[in-house]
């Protein structure tokens, strides 16, 4: 009985514990409290994942109301594979951070926190699962402002500032979005995905629709940071609290990503988006310019967290490039690099959290000899850094071999090659930091000693979760083709 | 005459236009929350328009009354409405927060002042 409404429960116990983290006050019970919601939420994501794979598509009818009238939840392979991969790294995220918490954001003011950070898994998770245009968008702003809220609790002052900024391009991104769907009621009268893409089909190619496409295209693309609107990206990455970079960079981005391919291939279908427009040239285009502009530039920064927040629009690169081939492959590529990448960049992130926490800085120049003074989360910057640069039993092999299969399917050899390319800059910024950490003899003073078993082991398990799924790819690879063979096949 | 029977449309376009462009290029914060409420306004009337049938009267069953404007789309725009005030609340209270942190609201200053490299 109560498995009938885990759609609902996934995003409605997020939802109702935030004010209960408030009115709790402590800092220990908001933890526990969120601890417990968020791994609840994981369970419930693996449950409903496996249901959708053995028995195809769910659908909730919120408060009993019938779609298309109703607001309808609706999980296939593709999007319960996205709301495993949030609730996941949610879950691990909420491990590490009570120590973390207490040292980037006081105390005090933790509680305000957790609330924050529920109310944008709640957010995240409801974005996900929805199956209504316009819930996405409500939903889409509940995520947005609680991750403002969560990037402007970082210590330094230069943190507001990137809320500031990202609140104004965020807004401007849902907003469009708000737009495209307004102008999608109005050619269709309705709103539910499933049935829009029913009504579009049967349209004559309407200049309001294509104007909607553009809307909605561009509204997202300025949400998951594509080249060249990620421009809020490195500032508000950089600045936030080490656990909100991570739990940001590892799902607001990705679930921007699924919102995106929802649109084009569910909602308007592969022959509108990659037909009649040269949408996959454009995103293509852009995507090979976000794998070098991005990587370049990340390798001349010398605070480490801004450069692994420049090599995240270089990584979203690769997905959209999946995403561009309009192939089954291709997408199926671009899914894969949507886990696989949450997996590497949340685990390093963690890592990099561990190093503020013991040296009060993540500037690369106060890395030095960090290799000796804190062996295991260097270790696990590491082996999170091979996996971003794509060594084979690291899940970013995976990725970029399917990557390459897909460009090969459709001869585009130029194209694998510059992805082999841009793979060697994330070497050279990669290299920078073992370079430093290694061998470099550390200055006499410098703090020594590892983080709390509490933050290094969730960093840890992602970590082999890393080299996991970059052996055993049953369960990332597998769901991915099956999602996109589900985009691919037509409506769902 | 057929283009300006539309002229709700050209309202939006107008205030969408003009809100963008403060928002771009208004250097002051606190214009720049103004600017974005004004982008987001010509959303609500772009959708208030959408549901509105001509000669059509408010949904409520009347004797005599057979034609009804859409209340869906002006239903919907007042959850918008909420998420901008959300916005725009939590926009101004950034602005404050940023003022005692740097002393100015002048995006400009608050570049020289390190708060954009």
């Amino acid at each position: 009985m109560l498995a009938l409404h885990f759609p609902a429960l996934q995003v409605v116990l997020p939802l109702l514990m935030a004010p209960v983290c408030v009115l709790l006050r402590g800092a220990r019970l908001a933890w526990l409290a969120a601890l417990a919601i968020s791994w609840v939420t994981f369970a419930i994501a693996g449950l409903l994942l496996a249901e959708v794979l053995i028995g195809g598509p769910l659908s909730y009818e919120l408060g009993g109301w019938a779609p298309p009238w109703g607001i309808e939840f609706r999980l296939d392979a593709v999007n319960a594979f996205v709301v495993l991969i949030v609730a996941a790294i949610g879950a691990m995220v909420m491990l590490y951070a009570p120590k973390s918490v207490a040292r980037e954001i006081g105390q005090d003011r933790a509680y305000l926190f957790y609330a924050a950070y529920l109310l944008c898994l709640a957010g995240l998770l409801g974005v996900t699962i929805t199956g209504d245009a316009f819930n996405l968008f409500v939903f889409l702003e509940i995520s947005s402002l609680s991750s403002y809220i969560l990037i402007s609790l970082g210590r330094d002052r230069r943190a507001l500032y990137a809320a500031y900024q990202y609140l104004i391009l965020g807004t401007i991104g849902a907003t469009l979005y708000l737009i495209g769907v307004g102008l999608l009621y109005q050619a269709t009268g309705t709103l539910n995905m499933a049935d829009l893409a029913q009504r579009l089909g049967t349209l004559e190619d309407v200049r309001g629709v294509r104007v909607a496409f553009a809307f909605l295209t561009v509204g997202l693309s300025l949400k998951l940071a594509l080249f060249p609107l990620h421009l809020w990206l490195p500032n508000a990455y950089t600045y936030a609290p080490s656990v909100v970079t991570a739990f940001l960079a590892a799902t607001a981005t990705k679930v921007a990503i699924y919102v995106l391919l929802r649109i084009f291939y569910t909602v308007f279908g592969a022959d509108f988006s990659f037909g009649l427009i040269p949408l996959g040239s454009i995103l293509m285009v852009l995507a090979v310019l976000a794998m070098f502009t991005a990587s370049t530039v990340a390798i001349f920064q010398s605070d480490a967290k801004r450069m692994l927040a420049y090599s995240s629009v270089a990584q979203i690169g690769y997905m959209i490039l999946g995403i561009s081939l309009a192939s089954v492959l291709g997408v199926a590529a671009g899914m894969l690099h949507l886990f696989n990448h949450a997996l590497m960049k949340s685990a390093l992130f963690l890592a990099l959290g561990c190093v503020f926490w013991r040296i009060g800085s993540v500037q690369i120049e106060d890395m030095a000899g960090l290799g000796r003074r804190m062996p295991w989360t260097m270790a696990a910057i590491v082996a999170g850094g091979l996996s971003l640069i794509g060594v084979p039993a690291t899940v970013g092999f995976v990725s970029k071999w399917y990557l390459i299969q897909a460009a090969l399917e459709r001869d585009l050899w130029w194209l694998a090659g510059l992805i082999l390319l841009s793979s060697l800059l994330a070497v050279i910024y990669v290299w920078r930091l073992v370079e430093v950490a290694y061998f470099r003899a550390a200055p006499e003073t410098a703090p020594t000693g590892e983080a709390p078993l509490v933050m290094l082991l969730p960093t840890w398990l992602l970590v082999l979760a890393n080299v996991w799924f970059g052996i055993d790819t049953r369960l990332s690879a597998g769901t991915a083709l099956e999602a996109a063979a589900r985009l691919l096949g037509g409506t769902s | 005459m057929a283009y300006l029977g539309l002229y709700n449309y050209w309202i939006v376009i107008f205030l969408m236009m003009s809100g963008f462009y403060i928002v771009i290029a208004r250097g002051n914060l606190v214009k720049k929350i103004v600017g974005l409420n004004i982008f987001q306004a010509s959303v609500f009337i772009f959708y208030i328009t959408v549901g509105k049938v001509s000669g059509g009267t408010a949904p409520i069953i009347v004797e005599g009354v057979t034609v009804y404007s859409n209340p869906l789309p002006h239903v919907l725009i007042l959850t918008a409405i909420v998420v901008g005030v959300a916005t725009t609340a939590l926009g101004l209270s950034l602005v404050v927060r940023i003022n005692e942190a740097y002393g100015t609201v002048e995006e400009e200053d608050l570049g020289a002042m390190g708060g954009d490299d």
